[in-house]
């Protein structure tokens, strides 16, 4: 929970189509396999539903759908990252996830000097680990909390 | 020694020990010569004294010790007990209490503000008779509102700009009057009403503070305004409820403060030093809270009630799971049935059990109802009996932090407008003596709480002609409303704001704060009343917020349940009987109208019926409104455990909450009440 512990420079990889993104490991809680996904009716369209997380009911969004990309079916390799925002319990739905790396922050390119791109809003930065390109991903903007929270 | 283990035994028993003093106190005013009843208050001021000087909180021990003289000259004959003595131990009693809630919030007990307190009872041991202006000059005193408040730069930077752009900044210093029910609706209402005309930049309290309550009386504002002091004057005299309020201009005070702040600039460490000791001291005071903060509950730590609860809930989803994998082998099916019907005998008795220690008899928010209705008649004049039944009556744990400031509104609000002043009532051949009755009792899944008095009722013609000078109601409305109709307005949001109390015959003010305290319970509240008889107010709240009896239905491939106590019945209804009235499809259903909602459209979900000849249609009540929603198939009957959807899914429309069915998967309940 303590964000300013040691491992403040670790992020959760996942993999949405063939982009790598990362998501700082302090949010996360558990990474499941996807079970039953309950619609919520009147809700907004990036959130695929609800699932139940052993006794609890958590919402899923569609990172895809959130993102602006074409909706595919869950396969084997489908995951849900349970996030722990702000004593939310919100899980995001991605293509695949495996691993943790560690990114520096020096290097970490902030985006403001790249060209803005629908999937601009959600993005804080560009890190580069081995040649390999991780999209940091803005939590709150995907859980489209921002306004309350500033 | 750490004495802090103890605290949480400290607060209680001396709880405890007030709450009996509470109560010989009110009898002892009926027989002043009872000698167990005086001994009995010796003791219990005896043991706090003992406790609160082992725990070192000395002003406790100091104003108690005095009363320990006191009554002990009383005990021993020297004295006699009047009223005035009577008068002193209540206001002891309250000072105490004081201390205690201090402590229970705080950790420390606060100020030594009993001086006065003190001093009374040294008089009166004495045998002098004590100057009673002593009191009041020494509330007058706290009345006088620090003039000094200090601000940061840049509220001193925005009034400073203001006064360059000739705005007016004033300082505007509210005092609430003390028998402010809900202090915070009325702070808001005050702050609404000011920015309508300026902009606050400063007050003290915060804001979110004022909002959770956590002020005393007073609060202070800063603002920026167009309008001058007297605009502001007369908005704030259109408030209720205010004591004391002041409207200073900035305008020419300011020089004067400008000029420390000219002197605080060239020494910026000074000021950061006083920036960083603040918010050192505040979170000194937060952990010190923290450290002292006592448990929810009496006895149980909450916390792990609700984990009981967690597991109980678990435990019938897994009997819910068992019923669903019934075996079709007729000997193993046999087998499986017992072990069901035993598993099902041990979740109600656990779920019982674990409900049972989860609720308090509703006697804790009753026992301070005494005190209140004396206070409140002595001091409006009017001869008011207090009756109380059922204050064993028990409620969830929840509610009974809740339920507390809805009942003193009603309670008041009886005692203040309903029952009349005594020639009035002798008039009408009243019993000269009026009578509040509060009245709790268990019917069937819920709590029944009346607030019922013999005064004169509500005057129906007043409310209806209220409703139209507010617009809350037409005046054709007005013509076809039914009386009983008409007292239902009064929960109307339109009805609260500023006018003053007494002009709707009292009922009104702040009623919809009730009811929509109440409804976020889960319960109803009514309103009956017979003019020249008296009111009764009908507050109905579910025994348990946790597990229901449900309806579990098909809408498509979806499943939903709707909570059974909603529903009045199950029907089927021929498609072509269907009419459309203004777009809105009605049936004609036992002679009266019944409006027919589909629950596939209400939730977008694709599904066949539209083709069907026979609707399904689950009937649901609110009050006495009803409408049918038609569902694809029916499910059955299940008893659900209720799981929020959460802080991120906290205003999803016509869902109330989800549930974890025998397969593992999640339903979605349907909240009816928001179909009316």
């Amino acid at each position: 929970m303590n964000k300013s512990m040691g491992n403040n420079n670790q992020y959760v990889i996942f993999r949405i189509e063939k982009e790598n993104y990362g998501i700082p490991i302090n949010y996360v809680e558990t990474i499941e396999r996807v079970s039953e996904i309950t619609r919520i009716p009147n809700s907004p369209y990036y959130l695929t539903g609800v699932i139940n997380l052993r006794g609890e009911v958590v919402p899923v969004i569609d990172l895809r759908q959130r993102f602006q990309l074409s909706k595919i079916n869950v396969t084997d390799e489908s995951r849900i990252i349970i996030l722990s925002v702000d004593e939310m319990i919100v899980g995001i739905l991605v293509d695949s996830s495996s691993e943790v790396l560690t990114i520096e922050s020096e290097s970490i390119d902030q985006t403001s000097n790249l060209v803005n791109t629908f999937e601009d809003d959600y993005i804080n930065g560009i890190g580069k680990v081995n040649e390999r390109m991780i999209i940091i991903v803005d939590i709150y903007k995907i859980l489209g909390v921002e306004i309350e929270n500033n | 020694m750490d004495m802090n283990q103890y605290m949480d035994i400290f607060i209680e028993e001396s709880k405890e020990h007030l709450q009996n003093m509470n109560q010989i106190l009110l009898q002892m005013e009926n027989n002043p010569e009872d000698m167990n009843m005086l001994n009995e208050i010796f003791r219990i001021a005896h043991t706090i004294k003992g406790m609160s000087s082992t725990m070192g909180f000395q002003s406790i021990a100091h104003l108690t010790h005095e009363m320990e003289n006191v009554l002990d000259l009383i005990r021993s004959g020297n004295m006699l007990v009047n009223e005035k003595i009577i008068n002193i131990l209540f206001k002891c009693f309250d000072e105490l209490e004081s201390y205690i809630t201090s402590i229970e919030i705080s950790g420390v007990e606060g100020e030594d503000t009993s001086a006065g307190l003190v001093k009374e009872l040294a008089a009166l041991r004495d045998g002098q008779d004590v100057v009673d202006t002593d009191l009041p000059i020494v509330k007058s005193n706290n009345a006088v509102i620090n003039t000094n408040i200090e601000v940061n730069e840049y509220v001193h930077n925005v009034i400073h700009k203001a006064i360059q752009q000739e705005l007016n900044p004033f300082l505007v210093k509210i005092n609430l009057n003390s028998k402010c029910m809900l202090k915070s609706a009325r702070a808001y209402i005050i702050i609404n009403t000011l920015e309508k005309l300026a902009e606050i930049v400063y007050s003290n309290p915060s804001i979110e503070d004022i909002e959770d309550e956590k002020f005393d009386l007073s609060f202070e504002l800063i603002l920026i305004s167009k309008a001058d002091a007297s605009i502001l004057e007369r908005e704030l005299k259109g408030i209720s409820e205010i004591d004391l309020y002041e409207v200073i201009s900035l305008q020419e005070n300011y020089y004067v403060n400008n000029t420390d702040v000219q002197m605080e600039i060239p020494d910026p460490s000074l000021e950061k030093e006083q920036i960083e000791s603040t918010p050192a001291s505040k979170g000194e005071e937060a952990k010190n809270k923290r450290n002292n903060k006592t448990g929810k509950t009496v006895r149980v730590d909450i916390d792990r009630l609700d984990n009981l609860m967690n597991l109980v809930s678990e435990l019938i989803i897994i009997k819910t799971r068992l019923e669903d994998i019934d075996g079709t082998d007729r000997k193993e099916g046999q087998n499986m049935h017992e072990a069901i019907e035993y598993l099902e005998r041990i979740t109600t008795s656990l779920h019982d059990a674990v409900m049972k220690v989860r609720m308090v008899p509703i006697e804790r928010v009753f026992n301070r109802f005494p005190r209140m209705v004396r206070d409140l008649s002595k001091e409006l004049g009017k001869e008011i009996t207090l009756f109380m039944t059922g204050e064993e009556t028990e409620v969830d744990r929840t509610v009974i932090d809740e339920i507390g400031d809805p009942l003193i509104h009603l309670i008041r609000n009886s005692i203040d407008h309903g029952i009349e002043d005594p020639e009035t009532r002798e008039k009408y051949n009243k019993p000269k003596n009026g009578s509040v009755k509060l009245i709790a009792y268990p019917d069937g899944n819920s709590v029944v709480i009346e607030v019922e008095d013999d005064g004169g009722g509500i005057n129906i013609e007043r409310v209806k002609a209220k409703a139209l000078e507010r617009g809350v109601i037409t005046l054709q409305q007005s013509q076809i409303m039914e009386d009983k109709d008409i007292v239902q307005l009064l929960f109307h949001p339109g009805f609260s704001t500023a006018d003053k109390i007494s002009d709707i015959s009292g009922r009104g003010v702040g009623l919809d704060v009730v009811k929509t305290k109440i409804e976020s319970l889960g319960g109803v509240v009514e309103v009956d009343t017979k003019h020249g008889m008296g009111s009764k107010f009908t507050i109905r709240l579910p025994l348990t917020l946790a597990i229901i009896q449900a309806l579990l239905v098909n809408v498509g491939k979806e499943k939903y349940a709707i909570p059974l106590n909603t529903i009045k019945e199950i029907t089927t209804i021929q498609a072509n009987t269907v009419r459309k009235v203004q777009n809105n499809e009605v049936v004609l259903y036992r002679n009266s109208t019944l409006p027919i909602l589909k629950l596939s459209t209400l939730l977008n979900v694709p599904t066949t019926t539209d083709e069907d000849e026979e609707y399904v249609v689950v009937i649901v009540k609110k009050a006495d409104k009803s409408v049918g929603i038609v569902v694809d198939h029916l499910i059955g009957q299940q008893e659900i455990v209720i799981k929020s959807l959460g802080k991120y899914l906290a205003n999803i429309k016509a869902i109330a909450g989800a549930t974890i069915l025998g397969n593992g998967s999640v339903a979605l309940i349907v909240d009816t009440n928001s179909f009316f």
